[in-house]
């Protein structure tokens, strides 16, 4: 794909909430390379919470607006793979043999997982001007498996020449969050989140760095409750930082 | 709501011991799968057969049942047909007392922990007798297996030698490996002599020839099925495959899947009874193919996927929450992600949908499944199957699940989220709202903390919901936070002028402000 002049960004309802200065990053970081970047206001959820909890109608009419908030033909970039996931892989699932088919499709064409945006399309070579830092990387299963764009990530952060990237053990399981999984058996979840967070800390890194801003809430949370003093940033959060970009208040 | 399945998840969380020796064997198993298939191109080529041969036995099952009831006939076997549980129970102790057997000889099985054979054969005063390694130590131990292919992992060899030396006449002191598989062997023998009547499993039966397929490591389904004069083999009718020449892909794939093994020690291909001349093997052979609910699963053209299941267990080693719970947890016979798409279907969601939910949808079962059955579709199928209204399906206990509070959760869920104005508000009010936020959610979740509050200590410095931008562009930097909050402020009044929706044509976008990219904003931002 040649490098878009436009492009759509899908902010998430987890980035909206709780994480704003994510989007903002990964936003700032595109415009600086140039791309128009456009932020519909229809936007609202991708609606898998709905989806994985088994509400497939619910999850639909909120899916239908994110149908409606993207209508042209640009490339959509998610700064979350488990979203884009959604968007990308279960949006044509769940319209099969519904008069949205047609469009659900056309849009999980476009879909593009911000990483593997940065990295497969923009090529981007990031100009890193931090200090030494070791950092602890986590991909989210929908990186891993659903979209296999979990080595952009590394990719990404082999590029910045300060940094230095490190995979906890297991590296390849899930932290827990799994959605509504957290709410709903909070026991297993918490018990996956730490040990995942022992295997984090055990890397002696001093930032953990993902894709997915659910893996990085529930593994914050369990670090943060650990006292060890393991920061976590979302990937476009760092790479925004490292260049030059001012840290969003 | 407190069910049984919670309470059994907590319980086993607490079982320290049993989790640390849950989670090495799983780390083994993991690794030697991963040394097994080095290739990952003919990993994925073999999956690809695995999935067709499986596939493809399901789609023509009936037909295929038929062929092998033919050939098994025509090979010296009985076969006989159980719809239920019961009814191949029934078969069995028909069988066992006919011949005068007063125990039996069982080779790995889980059809038969699946029928509750051991339970239904003691009540009758009929021993069953565990002749795995695994399953002996679990029999021992009063305990149902906690892993189909490696039914003790779950306890390690000290706890296996404390057993050993309460339950078993000759054991050893010490708690060496050697010493307590060499007692167990001891033991063994001492019971293959006599019992004259032995029951297997299979693996894989072939439709063409009428072939019984087994594989072991420790010979005893060799002698299970060989030494006694009766050989009972059940197997669920999903086993069938259609020809002999598709043995050798499921057999690597089986072996390498579940324990990393090129071949198993023994693999037993049974095609009869002993013939004339013959020095052993049973004088009867008889067959019990078993329903217990697979037809029906088989009729969903998407949860039949569930039936190309070859048993290898991968999906349970490779799962993060079977690895921190082990298999009896679950409290069904067939637990982890296998488990929780079947036996929701066997015995219906009312009973069992609640399995479904014990999975984060991580796609690691689905990663490593020789017959790639996609079992996060599965269970998200099957949430769906719980708390719709009428699917049109054929899945037992559909729609069980379904709360009226959880619906109107969602429900309203879906009214604020499909509206971006309405969303809008919502992500105001929760922004404005959260310093209220209470640290328990109520019933609906039993979590002592909110997502929000298990989030970092500081929340987030600057708070969402309010944060909204539209365009971006390289000419026109954003650079505060606060412009941008103002610049949301500032259009959201707008927005009360803009008589159009941002779908509308751009021509009926009353422009703001008199530039083009303005415009353009407006109308896809509104």
């Amino acid at each position: 794909m040649a490098k878009p002049t436009s492009v759509y960004f899908f902010g998430t309802c987890l980035i909206d909430l709780l994480y704003p200065q994510v989007g903002l990053s990964a936003m700032r970081l595109l415009a600086r390379e140039g791309i128009r970047v456009i932020f519909p206001q229809g936007q609202t959820c991708c609606g898998q919470p709905a989806y994985n909890s088994g509400y497939r109608e619910e999850a639909r009419r909120v899916a239908r607006a994110q149908l409606d908030a993207f209508p042209e033909a640009l490339p959509l970039v998610v700064p979350s793979a488990s979203c884009a996931g959604m968007l990308k892989v279960h949006y044509p699932a769940l319209f099969a043999g519904t008069p949205d088919a047609e469009r659900a499709e056309a849009l999980a064409a476009r879909v593009l997982e911000l990483t593997d945006f940065l990295v497969r399309v923009l090529d981007y070579r990031p100009n890193d001007l931090g200090p030494p830092l070791k950092v602890a990387v986590h991909n989210s299963c929908s990186a891993r498996r659903e979209l296999r764009v979990a080595p952009a990530t590394l990719e990404l952060l082999g590029r910045l020449d300060g940094v230095e990237a490190l995979e906890p053990d297991h590296a390849t399981e899930c932290c827990g969050f799994g959605g509504t999984f957290a709410l709903k058996q909070p026991e297993i979840s918490a018990a996956m989140a730490a040990d995942k967070a022992a295997s984090i800390a055990a890397t002696g890194a001093g930032v953990l760095v993902g894709q997915d801003c659910g893996c990085l809430m529930n593994l914050g949370g369990t670090l943060a409750r650990q006292g060890l003093g393991i920061a976590v940033k979302h990937i476009a959060e760092l790479l925004w930082e490292r260049t030059g970009g001012e840290a969003t208040p | 709501m407190t069910t049984e399945l919670r309470v059994s998840i907590g319980a086993a969380l607490g079982r320290e011991r049993a989790r640390v020796n849950i989670r090495r064997a799983m780390d083994g198993l993991v690794a030697k799968r991963l040394k097994a298939f080095p290739d990952a191109e003919e990993l994925e080529q073999l999956r690809d057969q695995g999935r067709a041969i499986r596939g493809h036995a399901v789609a023509r099952l009936p037909e295929l049942l038929e062929e092998l009831e033919r050939n098994c006939i025509r090979n010296g076997m009985e076969v006989h047909w159980a719809e239920t549980s019961d009814e191949a129970n029934g078969i069995v102790l028909d069988i066992l007392r006919r011949s005068g057997a007063r125990a039996l000889l069982k080779g790995k099985s889980m059809v038969s922990e699946e029928m509750g054979l051991n339970a239904r054969l003691a009540a009758e005063g009929i021993e069953p007798v565990e002749t795995d390694l695994g399953e002996l130590i679990i029999q021992l131990a009063g305990e149902p297996p906690s892993h189909i292919i490696a039914p003790a992992v779950h306890k390690d060899r000290h706890e296996i030698a404390d057993l050993f030396r309460e339950r078993l006449p000759e054991a050893p002191a010490g708690e060496r490996i050697e010493d307590l598989t060499a007692a167990a062997r001891a033991y063994m023998r001492s019971r293959f002599q006599g019992i004259n009547a032995g029951l297997s499993g299979v693996n894989f039966a072939v439709a063409e020839t009428g072939t019984l397929c087994l594989v072991e490591n420790e010979g005893n389904g060799r002698m299970s099925t060989t030494a006694p004069d009766v050989h009972i083999a059940v197997m669920g009718i999903e086993k069938v495959i259609a020809r002999l020449d598709q043995l050798p892909p499921l057999l690597t794939l089986l072996t390498r899947s579940a324990t990393g093994q090129p071949i198993t020690t023994y693999v037993n291909l049974i095609s009869g009874p002993r013939r004339p001349g013959e020095k052993d093997g049973p004088r009867e052979l008889h067959l019990i193919l078993l329903d217990n609910g697979r037809s029906r699963i088989r009729q969903d053209p998407e949860l039949a996927a569930t039936l190309r299941c070859i048993r290898c267990g991968a999906c349970m080693n490779h799962c993060p929450v079977y690895t921190r719970l082990g298999g009896h947890a679950y409290g069904t016979v067939y637990p982890g992600p296998i488990g929780s798409i079947l036996e929701p279907q066997l015995q219906g969601l009312g009973l069992r949908g609640e399995m479904a939910e014990v999975s984060t949808l991580c796609g690691a079962c689905a990663e490593v499944c020789p017959v790639r059955i996609p079992i996060p579709a599965l269970l998200n199928r099957l949430r769906h199957e719980s708390v719709a209204g009428r699917t049109g399906s054929q899945v037992a206990g559909q729609g069980s699940r379904r709360t009226r509070a959880e619906a109107r959760l969602w429900a309203l869920w879906s009214w604020v989220c499909a509206n971006p104005s309405r969303y809008r508000s919502f992500t105001r009010l929760a922004t404005a709202l959260r310093a209220m936020q209470p640290a328990r959610l109520g019933p609906w979740t039993r979590h002592p903390r909110s997502p929000a509050n298990r989030t970092q200590g500081p929340p987030p410095a600057r708070s969402g919901g309010g944060v909204r931008y539209r365009v971006v562009s390289d000419a026109e930097p954003l650079t505060q936070g606060a412009d941008l909050r103002s610049d949301r402020r500032r259009h959201s009044r707008s927005r009360g002028q803009c008589p159009s929706p941002y779908r509308s044509r751009p021509s009926k976008a009353p422009p703001r402000r008199s530039s083009s990219r303005t415009r353009r904003r407006c109308r896809r931002a509104c």
